[in-house]
């Protein structure tokens, strides 16, 4: 990890330290993000988030203490240097702040928008312990990023020479991503093969545009082709070529983060009726697809929506609902709103826009009409019983609690695993009970030695910063390995 | 982007074409399909591979117009682009010695099951093909069928050519003539699970490959799920074949009409 005092300790920074007193810095209430009106945001794609400007970041950047012993540091997976890139806000230089982090990060923009900040860094922010909000350190993110975006020429940054190595990366999601770019700059020969028509993974097909334009993540592949990476779409590894073949074609290292795209089910009757669908399925058709939005795709709609998870999956679900025009859209999860792994702030977002959240139940039975369309389902109330191996009080149903309640969709958000295509096709590969790649956790590579791994195939579910760390650790260690 | 070599119709609504897909030609097997893409808004829609020529680098596709996106493929010109195809998907068809094969197809069904039919040949197997259509004209790839059997019974509604009934008739003739080790059904999924019904009683196993309604084809979405042997599976992955004996083909009828 990075000398976080060595910058700390620069001229500009002591003296912007003492422009203000800390009671002064402590005054400031934290900014609140601009956002689109609830009513008018349900009828349109638009993100919901407008950003802060430049004087509001200002602002919110004079905030930060700069502590002598940043803590935010260490709640952030990738460690980028908080208060540096803060403070470079609070002087003005945002094109030193966008630097700043992408010496650690190489989807800032992404990451400022969809990083659960709130268990992430702001929950180690200094202010919080003094009682007070923590430092907007994602909105702030986000702005530098933005701005970097929105007022710069998009340049290609430092790169070594080409060295002529070809390496190979299956999945174009936020690890593979940054595994390119990292490995690009040392010089390598990279080529991308993603199996979809789309260059994005998750960042496309799941998170919707509401919450992450396309047009950031298209921008970020664009920089990436500008630095000579090269995107084979089309191409599912271990079926359209094999481990085998990339080796005959001539590439010397292979990084896989295929991700974690296997939706899972409840294993409960009725759930292959017509009008029952996973979270990836609903999400794919409307948002890869354009299913209700000029695409040739279909997608059912309905006037009540049931979505069935308490996870970001489930969030984008029942807001994407709403915004296809579904009347009463209902979050059914089996624990309480507080033990929800989905983002505050889009539980939040989602409790404006109308959702009604059933917490504290779980369906058990789907029921269908003679065509076998859902027409109702059942749900079971529960409560909280004794703490369960991940610490959080597990659900038990409490006995003869069970409605049943007239629904038109309902949307399967429960959870997904990793797709076992690519680690079945590869002989001898480790992988675990739970079909993820066994890795080693500090170089991410797996026991075959010119194959690393990162992201959500190995991880099982996580998160973009993970996947983006990840990428990043694997291309240093498997350019170490092969520039010897 | 891939380039419609060449076009031929079989009927109104059937068209086979040969599309430029280089590495799809060298990896398929029979029982493969791919997904192809019309347009930049285009659907992804799910079409067997019906045959390849690896030193060509194409593959051959039989589409029956259906519905929008089946009718836009089939309007293609040869020079024209398909927008993406993604393949091989799928198992490929377990293919041995099993001593007779049945090979029943019903419509367009009768593309896939062709490169089964040779290979099954190939391997040694007395292949007997049933082929079933509505009427004369839509029994298609008939001669191709015939020069990889052993014997060939074809099947009419209307009885405007071969024998007049329904596929399960010319089904039932074979097995009670000679023995059958196993059978292979490709058609309307009406049609798979009256085959199956019937192959049931004479207890002959039976694969049936299902045309499930599909979004990705990798596994990720969970459309394509049907129930066999009380097991939910993603025939994407696991089939497009299974069991036919083991399969909810009512579930599949219903979610077919999705
Ligand atoms: C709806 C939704 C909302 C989410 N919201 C958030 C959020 O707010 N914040 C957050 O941090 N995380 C969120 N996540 C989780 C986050 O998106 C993932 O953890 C992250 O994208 C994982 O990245 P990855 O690089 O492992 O792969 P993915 O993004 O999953 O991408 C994998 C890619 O590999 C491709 N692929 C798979 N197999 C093959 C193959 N054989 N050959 C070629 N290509 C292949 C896939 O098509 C896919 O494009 C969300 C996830 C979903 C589904
Ligand atoms: C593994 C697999 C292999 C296939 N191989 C071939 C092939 O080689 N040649 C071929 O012509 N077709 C094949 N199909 C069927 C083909 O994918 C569908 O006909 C097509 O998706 C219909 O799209 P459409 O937009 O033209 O019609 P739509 O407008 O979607 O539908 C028109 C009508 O067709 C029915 N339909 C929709 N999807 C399917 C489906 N998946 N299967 C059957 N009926 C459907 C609808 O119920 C509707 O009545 C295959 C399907 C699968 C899953
Ligand atoms: S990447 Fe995520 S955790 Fe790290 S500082 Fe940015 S918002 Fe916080
Ligand atoms: S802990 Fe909070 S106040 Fe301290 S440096 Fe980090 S963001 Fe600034
Ligand atoms: S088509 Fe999506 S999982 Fe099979």
């Amino acid at each position: 990890m990075e000398n976080y005092n060595e910058s700390r300790n620069e001229a500009w920074r002591e003296e912007l330290r003492k422009s203000k007193t800390a009671k002064e810095r402590n005054n400031i209430a934290r900014v609140e993000m601009p956002q689109l009106d609830p009513a008018y945001r349900i009828t349109c794609n638009e993100e919901v988030n407008q950003g802060i400007n430049a004087e509001q970041a200002v602002l919110e950047a004079t905030r930060c203490l700069d502590c002598p012993n940043p803590q935010c540091v260490t709640g952030c997976p990738v460690g980028i240097n908080i208060p540096k890139f803060i403070k470079n806000i609070e002087r003005g230089e945002f094109a030193q702040a966008a630097a700043t982090l992408k010496e650690t990060s190489s989807l800032p923009a992404v990451c400022g928008r969809v990083c659960p900040q709130e268990k992430q860094c702001e929950s180690k922010c200094i202010r919080l312990k003094m009682k007070q909000p923590a430092v907007a350190i994602g909105y702030l993110e986000r702005f530098a990023a933005d701005w970097q975006r929105n007022n710069t020429k998009q340049e290609v940054p430092p790169m070594k020479p080409s060295n002529g190595i070809k390496v190979a990366v299956i999945g174009s999601g936020p690890s593979g991503l940054s595994f390119a770019g990292d490995m690009a700059k040392q010089g390598f020969d990279v080529t991308v093969f993603e199996a979809l028509h789309e260059i994005g993974g998750v960042l496309k097909y799941g998170i919707p545009e509401f919450r992450l334009p396309n047009s950031i993540v298209d921008y970020e592949i664009e920089g990436l082709r500008m630095m000579g990476v090269k995107f084979e779409k089309d191409v599912l590894v271990g079926k359209t070529i094999t481990y085998d073949d990339l080796h005959e074609q001539g590439f010397k290292g292979v990084f896989v983060g295929s991700g974690a795209g296997f939706p899972r089910f409840m294993d409960i009757p009725g759930e292959n009726l017509i009008g029952v669908m996973s979270s990836n399925e609903y999400l794919t058709r409307i948002n890869l697809m354009s299913a209700g939005r000029g695409g040739d795709t279909p997608v059912m709609k309905g006037d009540t929506i049931a979505v069935i998870g308490g996870g970001n999956t489930a969030m984008d679900s029942t807001r994407t609902a709403l915004r296809m025009g579904a009347k009463r859209v209902i979050l059914v999860y089996r624990r309480s709103e507080e033990e929800m792994p989905a983002r505050r702030e889009e539980v939040g977002h989602a409790k404006e826009e109308g959702v009604e959240f059933m917490t504290l139940h779980n369906p058990i039975e789907y029921i269908g009409d003679e065509k076998g369309h859902i027409k109702a389902m059942r749900i079971q109330r529960m409560e909280l019983g004794e703490p369960d191996a991940s610490g959080r009080r597990s659900p038990v149903p409490v006995e003869g609690a069970i409605e049943e309640i007239p629904v038109d969709i309902v949307i399967v958000a429960v959870g997904v695993s990793p797709n076992q295509l690519v680690p079945r096709s590869i002989e001898g590969l480790d992988v675990s009970r739970r079909n993820t790649i066994v890795v080693n956790e500090e170089t991410m590579q797996s026991n075959i030695g010119d194959l690393y791994a990162g992201g959500d195939i190995v991880r099982g579910g996580a998160t973009v910063i993970l996947a983006m760390g990840d990428g990043r650790r694997a291309a240093q260690n498997m350019a170490k390995q092969l520039l010897g | 982007m891939n380039k419609i070599v060449s076009k031929e119709r079989f009927s109104e609504n059937v068209t086979k074409l040969v599309v430029e897909a280089p590495l799809i030609a060298k990896a398929r097997r029979a029982g493969h399909f791919v997904i192809v893409r019309c347009g930049d808004k285009g659907e992804r829609i799910p079409l067997t591979i019906a045959d390849s020529d690896p030193a060509a680098g194409t593959i051959t596709l039989v589409i029956q117009a259906v519905g929008d996106s089946t009718r836009k493929i089939c309007a293609l010109e040869p020079g024209e682009c398909l927008t993406d195809v993604v393949g091989p998907l799928g198992q490929a068809t377990r293919i041995e010695n099993y001593g007779t094969v049945l090979c029943c197809g019903g419509g367009v069904g009768v593309a896939p099951l062709l490169p089964i039919i040779k290979a099954m040949k190939a391997a040694g197997n007395r292949v007997v093909s049933v082929l079933a259509g509505r009427t004369k004209d839509l029994i298609i790839l008939e001669d191709e069928v015939r020069a990889s059997s052993d014997d060939v019974i074809i099947m009419t509604d209307d009885g405007s050519y071969g024998n007049k009934g329904l596929v399960t008739a010319g089904v039932e003739e074979v097995i009670k003539r000679e023995k059958v080790d196993k059978v292979v059904t490709i058609g309307p999924a009406i049609m798979m699970k009256f085959v199956s019904l019937l192959t049931k009683k004479y207890e002959v196993p039976t694969e049936a490959s299902l045309n499930a309604i599909m979004v990705d084809g990798t596994g990720m979405c969970g459309a394509c799920r049907v129930s066999v042997g009380g097991k939910t599976r993603f025939v994407c992955v696991e089939g497009p074949e299974f069991d036919a004996h083991e399969i909810d083909f009512d579930e599949l009828l219903m979610r077919l009409k999705m």
